[in-house]
This record gives C-alpha cells, structure tokens and sequence, in this order.
C-alpha cells in the first residue's frame, strides 16, 4: 500500500468508527421503535428497511418516512437520528481537511506523486541535482535537446519554479537532501534509463556525496560534479566522476581564452552555444590586443582567476578591492570600484579595459557606468551573478557579459551533447587563432549563421552494418570524403564538418577527406540537421551506402547484384 | 499495558463471540438464531475491519484479510435473512436459515483466524 493512502486511512479511523456506531445505533433503535401500518395494525421495522431510512437520512438524500408514515415516537427517533449523523458527517469532514492541510501528508502526496512519474519515464534521462542559476539553465537546455530530466533541490520554491519555467515535457521535481542514497533512487538513479547525474548545488559536500552514490550504486555512469574548492575536485577525480566543473576556474579560463586568443574564444563559445542559438561573425566582441592597461575591480575567488588571466593576456592591471587585498606583481587600490577617484587612480581615463567583477550585481553596473562617464569607449567586461537582473545587463550594453551559472550550464551541455565533444572542446582551448579563425569561417560557410548540431558516429558491426556491407565489395577503402557524400545525389556533399576521429586511443583532430575509414574508427561532425539524418542513413542502408560511395544505382537482391558483377566481367 | 492494544483485542474478540453466539444452537430452529446477534455480530466485525486498516506488517495484511472475509460472510448472511424465504411471523423459513446460520458458521471460522493471528502477534512480541 502506498504511504499516502496508509496516512489516510489510520487518521480517519476514529470518524469512521463513529459514523459505523452512529448507524448501528440509529438502525437497531428503529428496529425497535414501534409503528403503525396504514391500516392502523401494529408494525416494526425489519432491520433492512431500518438500515435503508439511517442511510438516506445520514447522507442528507431524505426519501421521506416510508414505507409507512411515522408516528411521533418515530420521528423523535429520526430527530436524533439527524442530529447524530451531521455530528459524525461533520467530524469526518473536519478529519478529511485537517489531513490535506496536514505538512507531511502533502509531502507524502507530492513524493509519491513523483516517484511515480519517474517510474513511468521510459526514455532516457538526466538526474540533475541543485537548481541555482546553472542548474535551471542546464535544465532549460537539456529540455531543447529534447531529452528529459528529473530534478532534486532542497529549495521547495525552486522546485515550484520548474512549473513555472514551462518545460516541453513533464518536470519531475522532489524538494529533497540529494545526499542521500535513498533520494537519489527515486528520483531514477537505479533505473537504466538514468543516462548521467549532474550535481551542480552550492555546497561542494552534496556534490561530493552525489558523486560517491552515484559511482557506487551505477559504476561506469557519467557524472558530471561541481567543484568548488580543489580538494573536492581531487577526491570526484578520483571516484571517476566524468567531468569536474569548477565555476570560478571555468570562468578564468573562459576569460583567459577571450584575453589570449579572442578568436579561439569566439569558435569555443560557438561550439558551446544551446542549439537554436545564432553565430554572429562580431560575437562575443574582440578583447584589444595586448599590451594594453585593465582595471580589475572585486578580488575575491572569481578575482584570482581573472588575474590570473589578465598575466596570461599579456596585460597590465591594477586591482580596486575594498579590503585592499595585496596582489603580487600587480598595483592594489583600496575601495571600491563605484567611486570616481578610486577608478581615475587606477588610471581608468588611459586603461583599455574594465573587468566589473565583484559578487555584486548592482556594484558591478555601477562600476560600468562609472568608468563610461570617465572614459566612453573603454571596453567592459562585467560579471552578471544572478539571471534576475537580465533587463538591466541587456541593456546597459556592456562589450562582453560573463554569466558564471551560464559558462557551467554550457560546459555541462558541451560534455553531455555528444560523446566526443568534449574532448574536442579540450583540443579547441589550446589552439591559437589563425586555426580557430580559418575553422570558425569554415562551419559558418557550411552551416549557415544557426548554431551547428552535433553527433558522432562509431563504425561499428552493429552501428555501420550497411556502410560495411557496402565496404566488403568496393576495391577502395572508404574516406571522410565519401562519407559526406549524399545519399541522394552522389555529387552533392553533406553540410557537414568532420571534427575529430579517435582510432583506437589516438584522437585525429579535422581529419582530412582523404581520411580512411576504419572499424571502430569514432567520428565527430558539426553541420545540420539533415546531414545528421543522411550519415545515419548511409550507415544503415548498404544501398544508399553504395550509391553514395560509388555513384550508381547497386541492385537491391543478391541475385541481381551477381548477375550485374557477371555482366561488368 | 497499551489501550490501543486492548480495545483492539477487545473488538476482535467480541467479534468472533457474538458470532459464535449466533451459530450455536439447532441449525434450522428459528429461536436459537436472534436476529440481533447478527446484527451486533456484523457491527463490531465492521469495526474490527477499521480499526486493521492501514497496518503496514504482514500480520495486519492477515487480519484485514480474515476480517474481510468475515464482513463478506455475514453481509451475504444479512443478506439472505431479509430477501429469501420470510415467513409471516418475519422470521426466515427453516431451508434459509440453514444457508443464514453456515454463512455466518464461516464468519465465525474466519474470526476465529483473526483471534489467532493476534495470539500469535502478541507471543512473537518481546516488549
């Protein structure tokens, strides 16, 4: 039996004992009253009629005094009868009410309610723990993606957000301490359906425990974890966990990209763009190359990273910090980033650049304009801490807006779209601009200004039965350029970028046309959508495949196709 | 000493004695059988069926069980008294008190299970 309905019936036991005596009693005194028939002749109720008159008299229906009209000793009788039902009808309803308001029965409702929903989820998942900023914007993405999710928080208003935020499909969510193992089930983490947990909540000892639950309960699941100090960092390495994601060395990195190599930033963040999202030639906009001055503003753990991405730059900076913080190597001004006099000492009037980056928000805009009034084309980068104050960030219309919660939510959905993307991501940080610059204009040229889809391919027996049928009886082993052939016209390409091959451990990154084709080979392409569709025909169909690869009809029955190769002889 | 625990004992065992009241006698011999017998029989097993809902144990799956039973025997047995074979004098015919007394001769069985769950429940405790 349910919870819900153990909780309900062992409240009511007490009303329900007393409408059952409060019948008893009113039956067999009827029963025993006696009465007259319509002849005058002496008449008693048999119990079954008796029964019948409590029955519509306690329940308000009143057929009246039948079969025959009372007498007065009756109705004294029925009087009581009235009064006693409405008591007990009364306390009932009052028990019935004092239940649905009680605080635990409608958690119980609400937790049954959705562990049901999560056993009925019959198509693959995500279990997403911790519903801050990045966790809402994971959500908002995966549901894009189409897959599905279910979602644990300790916040019942958060929770009661995902209602509100208006996902395609149905929400599951539970306000619950994830750090349980026994959480973690019901919301699906057994079922194997459950495709990868992200544990993105804002205390590093529930990410760590998810990451211990999920890696002994499902061995070998992705896990994607939010570190925020090192030592958690070191110990989900150590468990396995798939992706580590620590937000404030996420967002140096990020910056330290946009200040080293803008245009390898511009190809990273189109890469990581959510799908349905544009690519603009001028977005994000360039950081001025070095040398050049910047004025840091807030040195707290987000200001380490940005320093340390300022040295990476190339730049010089001073840092306003209200505390004064010392900062090695760089000049430290004591107060805050708001007032004139500090910015002017910071040298704000020469300065290339701003970095707004307190945990402020309302600081951080304050600082912006600031150093607009003192200097209008510097260039500034301001950090948005919380989505709620988007109209203002819009449309203050700094050069680049750094939204923590959104760099997580974009590294998860890069780690989670495809298998191989985000080793590619990896490869893509370290290279420098002309070979970001030449592959950026290349996926814009194919793809068009949407932001690409995703997918690999593993050329395998089961995956690439029909492109290997094909491969057995063609003389020539079969390339990356014969793939990206169409299965509908042999001279037209596919709309699609070959990014990376992995053989056997080995990554081969923008693998040439001329790239042979192996078993086993892992393959990662960018393009659109119905190049997606037509690569997965070309795998499964031999004689789509053979079309394609060779530029002719190939008969479809193996009778035909023998007496074609006897014909060619 | 529990009162949830005696007015519990209480109504089970109440149950299977006004049932066994109702049962004994002639089987087809109208003054051994009072018809308030099994009315009292058929509330309190009633009560008994309330007071077992919503016990999560195995025992108590046992006991709704033996009470549904019982409630299902004498409902039927109520029954057959009011709408087979009424004589004149309101009381049934001797053929339908036959079926009315091995009905609730069943009830009665099934109460009897009832009163020896509890006994072996109240044993298998050691508090």
């Amino acid at each position: 039996m349910s919870s819900v309905l153990l909780i309900t019936i062992r409240r009511l036991r007490a009303p329900l004992i007393l409408i059952i005596l409060i019948f008893a009693l009113s039956t067999a005194g009827l029963t025993l009253i006696p009465g007259v028939d319509d002849a005058g002749r002496p008449w008693h109720m048999t119990t079954f009629q008796a029964f019948y008159f409590v029955t519509y008299t306690a329940t308000t229906i009143g057929f009246g005094e039948i079969p025959h009209a009372f007498t007065d000793e009756q109705r004294l009788f029925a009087t009581v009868i009235i009064y006693l039902s409405v008591i007990g009808w009364a306390y009932l309803l009052a028990a019935l009410l004092n239940l649905v308001q009680d605080k635990g029965f409608q958690q119980a409702v609400t937790s049954s309610r959705f562990r049901r929903s999560v056993a009925g989820m019959g198509e693959p998942f995500y279990l997403v723990c911790g519903l801050g900023d990045s966790g809402m914007a994971v959500l908002r993405a995966l549901d894009r993606l189409g897959y599905r999710f279910t979602a644990l928080d300790k916040d019942e208003r958060k929770i009661q957000e995902l209602e509100i935020q208006g996902f395609s499909n149905d929400a599951p969510g539970l306000v619950a301490d994830a750090r349980s193992p026994e959480t973690l089930a019901a919301a699906g983490l057994l079922k194997s359906e459950c495709k990868g947990v992200l544990s993105l909540c804002d205390d590093d000892e529930t990410n760590l425990a998810v990451a211990i639950s999920a890696s002994i309960l499902r061995p070998g699941l992705s896990v994607i974890g939010r570190a925020d100090t090192a030592t958690t960092a070191v110990s989900m390495n150590s468990l396995g966990t798939y992706r580590v994601i620590n937000p404030f060395r996420e967002f140096g990195d990020y910056l330290g990209l946009a200040m080293r190599a803008p245009d390898t930033f511009r190809l990273m963040s189109w890469l990581t763009s959510v799908p349905g999202a544009y690519l603009f030639p001028s977005s994000p906009t360039r950081i001025p190359a070095a040398p050049g001055h910047w004025i840091v503003c807030g040195y707290g753990r987000f200001g380490k990273e940005v320093i340390a991405a300022v040295r990476q730059g190339g730049f010089t900076a001073d840092v306003i910090d209200p505390a004064g913080a010392r900062v090695e190597g760089f000049r430290s001004i004591r107060g805050l980033g708001t007032d004139i006099d500090a910015l002017r000492n910071a040298g704000a009037e020469t300065a290339c650049g701003i970095i707004a980056g307190t945990d402020d928000d309302t600081a951080n805009l304050a600082i912006a304009l600031t150093a607009r009034r003192l200097k209008p084309d510097i260039f500034v980068i301001i950090r948005q801490n919380q989505q709620t104050s988007n109209l203002l960030f819009n449309r203050i219309g700094a050069n680049m807006t750094m939204v923590p919660s959104e760099i997580v939510a974009n590294q998860c959905i890069a780690a989670l779209r495809t298998p191989l993307l985000a080793e590619f991501l990896d490869v893509v940080r370290n290279k420098d601009d002309l070979w970001a610059y030449s592959l950026s204009e290349r996926l814009r040229s194919l793809v068009g200004v949407e932001a690409p889809r995703f997918w690999s391919i593993t050329i395998g027996r089961a995956d690439a039965s029909g492109l290997l049928d094909v491969a057995k009886r063609l003389s020539q082993p079969i390339s990356i350029g014969d793939f990206t052939r169409s299965p509908d016209r042999h001279d037209d390409r596919l709309l699609c970028v070959a990014l990376m091959a992995v053989r056997e451990g080995t990554t081969i990154e923008l693998p040439h046309d001329e790239f042979e084709l192996a078993l086993g080979d892992q393959l990662l392409f960018a393009g659109r959508s119905d190049a997606e569709r037509s690569q997965s025909i070309l795998l499964s169909d031999a004689s789509m495949a053979a079309y394609a690869l060779e530029g002719r009809q190939e008969a479809d029955s193996w009778v035909w196709r023998t007496i074609e190769r006897v014909l060619n002889r | 000493m529990n009162l949830e625990k005696v007015v519990f004992a209480f109504v089970v065992i109440l149950a299977a004695t006004l049932n066994l009241g109702f049962v004994y006698g002639g089987i087809s011999d109208p003054g051994h059988h009072p018809l308030w017998q099994l009315f009292a029989a058929t509330v309190v097993s009633l009560i008994a069926a309330v007071l077992k809902l919503g016990d999560r144990s195995h025992m108590g799956a046992l006991q709704l069980a033996s009470s549904l039973v019982v409630l299902l025997q004498l409902i039927v047995a109520s029954l057959v008294w009011f709408f087979a074979g009424q004589t004149a004098t309101g009381l049934p015919s001797a053929s339908a008190l036959v079926t009315i007394v091995s009905l609730s001769a069943g009830a009665l069985f099934a109460n009897v299970t009832s009163v020896i769950i509890m006994l072996i429940d109240t044993t298998a405790q050691r508090r």
